[in-house]
């Protein structure tokens, strides 16, 4: 469809096309010369060593885990915000948005002063209960989600606002409680939003590094992510880190190919 | 159960609705107006989706205090809004399941509605699947499964074909009248009004103007909408209305030889055929409409742009009070 209105419009205009090529360019040069430019011996290398595994594997886990937080914490909160008129909701989007345009380092730091071992909430949950966040596998988690949870709040606001209310009026009219209508209509209905959301968290989660590193450091098997190991790994050994960048690729693409035909596409 | 004792209304929205409204039980009332009048909004503040305050009572509970879904009305909304990603009968059983009927009892209930509006072997259909009356008939189903107390239609029959249409229109005169609660029928045509309605509500710019027997409605018409709704030309003068059928209009080139008051030049700004005769429409002092034969049609080059007097004989004019 969109193909013949391209045909009958006319040629697309170079003023437009030109600028969209060396988007293209831009966006796959650099993932090209990084698969050119690592050496297949030391890709053999890098599968076969244990950091790798550990971190692939913690990667994946606390990404996976992070984006079930999100969902659970960020579909009610794009809810309240794409469907109740409340006072303030404009400063709650605000408030939520932040972290979006903060430097992920920041963002360590600000966990650090609430979450940190002498930190405003850490202090008392340390006292209380013997658990700090930071330099354990749960505080990757928490520095996943405060960064991934804005990105998927928001597309899901879209995504339930691009739904409309006109089935939740419906809904009510036929005697739905806001909770089954939220169950039974809106979610069903916003659904290729809400997984856009997931993947878009899941995503921003994988690539973390910022926070995750400030505020969690990097041990091997415990905090250290893909993108931590890589980072220690480049001032060593530049091979070693194309190696494991090319392997974060295949397997960043990979899952994201796998959940689009489960997910994006089958959704209605 | 309450008794029924029916609907007493009086909703206002700031700036949209001031509508006075009082409808017996098992009566159906036909509210017509233009575009704007306030019709979709009557509905709307029935139903509880738009806010309203003033005064609804039905069956002796006051209305206004209750959200949407404790009203015990059912809605068959103008663009049906049935849920795409349910099954035509999940749809008609989604009420009842909401309601807290467990699912089986929901779901045969459902395909017996389906039945009566004769849709049944569609029940596993999506909405997209659906024609547009087949569409209809559901939502209809989806409205009256519940046995709500008060049924609001919101232009039921718009966007189907003509067929389509007044089959359905013949099949929901059926259910309306063994439908036991109040009925509100929004409509913008003259024979839904005339063939379903118990009543006919006029409303202009958001107030009810006229509220009748549909006969003393069409017969009387206080508003230039409704005249033209039922094919009337009706004139104000001061506090009185003049009446006429378009058949009763003189239509000439030249003025009238006699001094009647009853006579009016204009433009021809349109002609169509209506019954046996050519209906034109006249745009001058006044918007009127007169009902030519074809000969004639012809003889007096009746086009568009051409100039006409018309005249009416004070016979053929009924007069009324405009107030009510």
């Amino acid at each position: 469809m969109s193909t013949t209105s391209t045909d009958t419009l006319g040629r697309p205009p170079l003023v437009l096309m030109l600028p969209a090529a060396a988007a293209v360019l831009l966006l796959v040069l650099p993932l090209a010369a990084m698969v050119v430019a690592t050496d297949p011996a030391s890709l053999v290398d890098a599968l076969g060593s244990e950091p790798l595994q550990e971190a692939l594997w913690l990667s994946l886990v606390t990404s996976t885990v992070a984006m079930l937080f999100c969902l659970v914490l960020g579909l009610p909160l794009a809810w309240l915000l794409a469907r109740v008129d409340f006072r303030g909701r404009r400063l709650v989007r605000a408030l939520v948005t932040v972290p979006m345009v903060l430097p992920p380092v920041v963002a360590g730091v600000a966990l650090r002063a609430a979450f940190g071992r002498s930190g405003l909430f850490g202090e008392p949950l340390l006292d209380a209960t013997g658990f700090a966040f930071p330099y354990t596998t749960w505080g990757v988690v928490l520095a996943h989600v405060f960064v991934s949870l804005p990105f998927v709040t928001i597309a899901i606001e879209g995504g339930l606002r691009t739904a409309g209310t006109a089935y939740d009026d419906a809904a009510a009219t036929l005697g739905a409680t806001r909770w089954t209508t939220f169950r039974r209509v809106t979610v069903p209905l916003a659904l290729p939003g809400i997984a856009a959301g997931m993947v878009l968290g899941w995503a921003r989660s994988l690539g973390e590094f910022g926070a995750t590193i400030t505020f969690n450091g990097n041990y091997p098997g415990t905090t250290q992510t893909m993108p931590t190991l890589i980072y220690v790994a480049r001032q060593s050994d530049a091979d070693a880190a194309l190696a494991l960048s090319l392997v974060m690729l295949v397997v960043s693409v990979a899952v994201l190919v796998a959940l689009r035909d489960k997910w994006l596409v089958a959704a209605p | 159960m309450t008794a029924r004792t029916g609907l007493d209304a009086n909703l206002v929205v700031p700036d949209r609705l001031d509508a006075a409204l009082a409808v017996g039980p098992g009566e159906v009332v036909a509210v017509v107006g233009p575009n704007g009048a306030g019709k979709s909004t009557l509905v709307h503040a029935l139903s509880g989706l738009v806010p309203a305050t003033g005064r609804a009572v039905l069956d002796g509970a006051d209305l206004l205090g209750r959200t949407p879904r404790e009203r015990s009305v059912g809605v068959v909304f103008q663009d049906q809004r049935l849920f795409p990603h349910l099954s035509a009968l999940d749809n008609v059983a989604f009420g009842l399941r909401s309601r807290g009927a467990d699912n089986r009892a929901a779901r045969a209930r459902a395909r017996d509605w389906l039945e009566r509006l004769a849709v049944a072997d569609l029940a596993d259909r999506r909405p997209a699947q659906l024609s547009g009356g087949q569409a209809q008939r559901v939502a209809i189903a989806r409205a009256l499964v519940t046995d709500p107390d008060l049924l609001l239609l919101d232009e039921p029959f718009t966007g189907l074909d003509v067929g389509v249409a007044a089959m359905l229109r013949i099949e929901l005169g059926r259910h309306l009248a063994e439908f036991r609660g109040v009925t509100v029928l929004v409509t913008h045509d003259a024979l839904d009004a005339l063939t379903l309605a118990t009543s006919l509500a006029v409303l202009h710019q958001g107030r009810v103007v006229q509220h009748g027997a549909p006969d003393e409605v069409a017969a009387r018409p206080r508003t230039e909408h409704v005249a033209r709704l039922v094919g009337l030309n009706v004139i104000r003068e001061g506090d009185r209305l003049r009446s006429f059928s378009p058949a009763a209009v003189t239509v000439g080139l030249q003025a009238p030889a006699d001094s009647t008051r009853n006579r009016w030049q204009g433009v021809v700004r349109g002609a169509a055929p209506h019954g046996d005769a050519i209906r034109i429409q006249v745009s001058g002092d006044r918007d009127l409409i007169a009902d030519v034969t074809p000969a004639a049609s012809r003889e007096l080059a009746l086009v568009p742009g051409q100039q006409v007097w018309l005249s009416v004989k004070e016979t053929a004019v009924t007069t009324y009070d405009a107030t009510s």
